[in-house]
């Protein structure tokens, strides 16, 4: 009984305030987004270091006919150089620092340039020449890299050393400050949210004086009370949630493994059912944020 | 059933305090009239049986118990147990008569069927059979404050309190209602009542209580609205009017 007529007070509060619990509704929805797109940006970035950290390698670049490096005066890389550079690696001192390390020919390079490149018209200008041969080195752990850099770029037949982590960390970097702008300007839409939810509950609580005075004269208890109130906004903002959620499965489903993964074959992007890990946090945010903002508000606005 | 010991309530420092030294019991089933002028100190007394202000010193008894030792989660338990009918009636306007009644039932958790037993037997109690289905803006002001009356009492409460139930009504409704509120307090209730009215009090001839600048300056059982004047004249023909039509209430209850 009591449980049904808090039910209906709630119908009848949130059909009186159409409009206040509309804008709720929106607001909730945009900043969850915001907060939702803040999340998945930083799970993208975890996706990709786990993906690319193992990948990511050293690369002693071996010079070719056009280097034009002060190590390469010489030309393109000799036989001997090559087996040098294979016997330093294997020797102990280098050794304990790199787990294994291949060689990559002209040949192979310029067949995984191919693969990455497919879809751009740059293929078809360049030859096999033009790139490099490398020792493709995995670390032990990636931040000896400076090790490595230092016993070999002074070597004869060595091009550069790059290590392709800092490439990442740039993308990576990126990545963050896009998240960080996200949750700053979910804060800001949160804060809107929460003064937002907090009007509508005044105006809610307003217009419906006459019950509660009546409610607190018959001995209702605060319960019953104040419960109707708390839960339209919560229910105001958990459909906001929920919408946020929504969205951003949609842009995970077919943005990111729709259009984005086919332009980008070798990037791993999360995947939907990833995001689906997102919402619960976004709805418990949401509810949470409006059941702590309208509590607060009718502790001043509705005497009980 | 009510007691206030050396009650004192002051809102503004600076002003002469709502309620000065107040010592008063009122028994259980006891029907007390609350005189005075506007600013005596009657709406003050009455909020403070419901708790709705805290006295400044002294304690008010409430059914044996201190209501400044009532927690505030135990206030509505409190409240159940007192009625309160105001000069304004305040009916929820876009629920029948029925409803109106039913809600006092609902927001304490009254199970639906006790709800659809209870109300019609409240409504016959005082004398709005049949208009259960009505809006408030469809009766009169005195059938408006009936339904008020049920649903101060439909809860049973040990205590009604009315804040100038009458002062919105004519003499006649008026004295219509006195035969509602006498009927409930026959019926073992307890009830206090602020009023204005003096041609009420004169014809009920009940326990007054006269407050003036919050002190109580005169508290006679029996009495009159005014403890000197006697009824002659016009307020005689008043009084016999009335007493026709109390006739006809309780008839109509009965």
């Amino acid at each position: 009984m009591r449980l049904a007529f808090i039910l209906g007070e709630i119908g009848s509060g949130l059909r009186r305030n159409l409009s206040m619990v509309v804008s709720v509704v929106l607001v909730t929805f945009v900043s969850l987004t915001f907060v939702g797109a803040a999340g998945m940006l930083q799970m993208q970035i975890n996706q990709m270091k786990g993906y690319w950290y193992d990948k990511v390698q050293v690369a002693i670049f071996l010079c070719n006919d056009t280097s034009a490096a002060t190590g390469c005066a010489s030309g393109k890389v000799t036989k001997e150089q090559q087996d040098n550079l294979a016997k330093m690696l294997d020797s102990p001192t280098v050794k304990q620092y790199i787990t294994d390390y291949q060689f990559e020919s002209q040949a192979d390079a310029f067949k995984h340039f191919k693969e990455q490149f497919s879809n751009s018209p740059i293929v078809d200008s360049v030859t096999q020449d033009q790139l490099p041969s490398s020792f493709r080195i995995n670390m032990k752990d990636p931040q000896k890299y400076q090790i490595i850099s230092e016993t070999f770029s002074s070597q004869p037949g060595v091009e550069t050393v790059s290590d392709q982590r800092q490439v990442l960390e740039r993308i990576f970097e990126w990545m963050n400050g896009a998240s960080v702008a996200a949750m700053v300007i979910a804060g800001v839409m949160i804060f809107c949210a929460v003064l937002l939810i907090t009007t509508t509950i005044r105006l809610s609580a307003f217009s419906r004086r006459r019950e509660t005075g009546i409610m607190r004269l018959v001995g209702a208890s605060k319960t019953v009370i104040q419960l109707p109130f708390i839960l339209e906004g919560v229910i105001a903002a958990v459909v906001g949630a929920v919408l946020a959620s929504g969205t951003l499965w949609l842009v995970a489903q077919f943005w990111l493994n729709g259009d984005l993964s086919r332009q980008f074959l070798n990037t791993p992007f999360i995947s939907s059912t990833q995001v689906l890990v997102i919402a619960p946090v976004l709805i418990a945010l949401g509810g949470g944020l409006a059941g702590i903002s309208s509590l607060l508000t009718l502790r001043r606005y509705l005497k009980v | 059933m009510i007691r206030f010991e050396n009650v004192t309530k002051v809102y503004d420092a600076n002003a002469r305090p709502a309620l000065d030294a107040v010592n008063l019991e009122i028994d259980r089933g006891e029907f007390t009239f609350l005189v005075g002028a506007s600013g005596s100190g009657k709406s003050t007394f009455l909020r403070l049986i419901l708790k709705e202000d805290r006295a400044t010193s002294g304690s008010v008894y409430v059914a044996g118990q201190n209501v400044a030792n009532i927690p505030s989660w135990r206030v509505p338990k409190l409240r159940r147990g007192i009625g309160v009918v105001f000069q304004d009636f305040r009916l929820l306007p876009q629920k029948n008569v029925f409803a109106n009644v039913a809600f006092a039932m609902q927001v304490i958790g009254k199970s639906r069927s006790i709800i659809r037993e209870t109300v019609p037997e409240v409504l016959k109690t005082v004398g709005l059979e049949g208009k259960e289905r009505r809006m408030p803006h469809e009766l009169s002001g005195g059938e408006q404050q009936r339904v008020a009356i049920a649903r101060a009492v439909v809860n049973r409460p040990g205590i009604l309190l009315a804040d100038e139930p009458t002062g919105n009504l004519d003499p006649i409704t008026s004295m219509g209602i006195m035969g509602v509120l006498d009927k409930i307090n026959q019926n073992g209730t307890t009830v206090v009542m602020a009023t204005h009215d003096d041609d009420i009090v004169n014809e009920m001839r009940k326990r007054v209580v006269e407050l003036r600048n919050g002190v109580v300056v005169r508290d006679e059982a029996r009495a009159l609205y005014t403890s000197m004047i006697p009824v002659v004249g016009e307020s005689r023909r008043m009084k016999d009017a009335s007493d026709a039509e109390i006739d006809r209430a309780q008839g109509v209850q009965q």
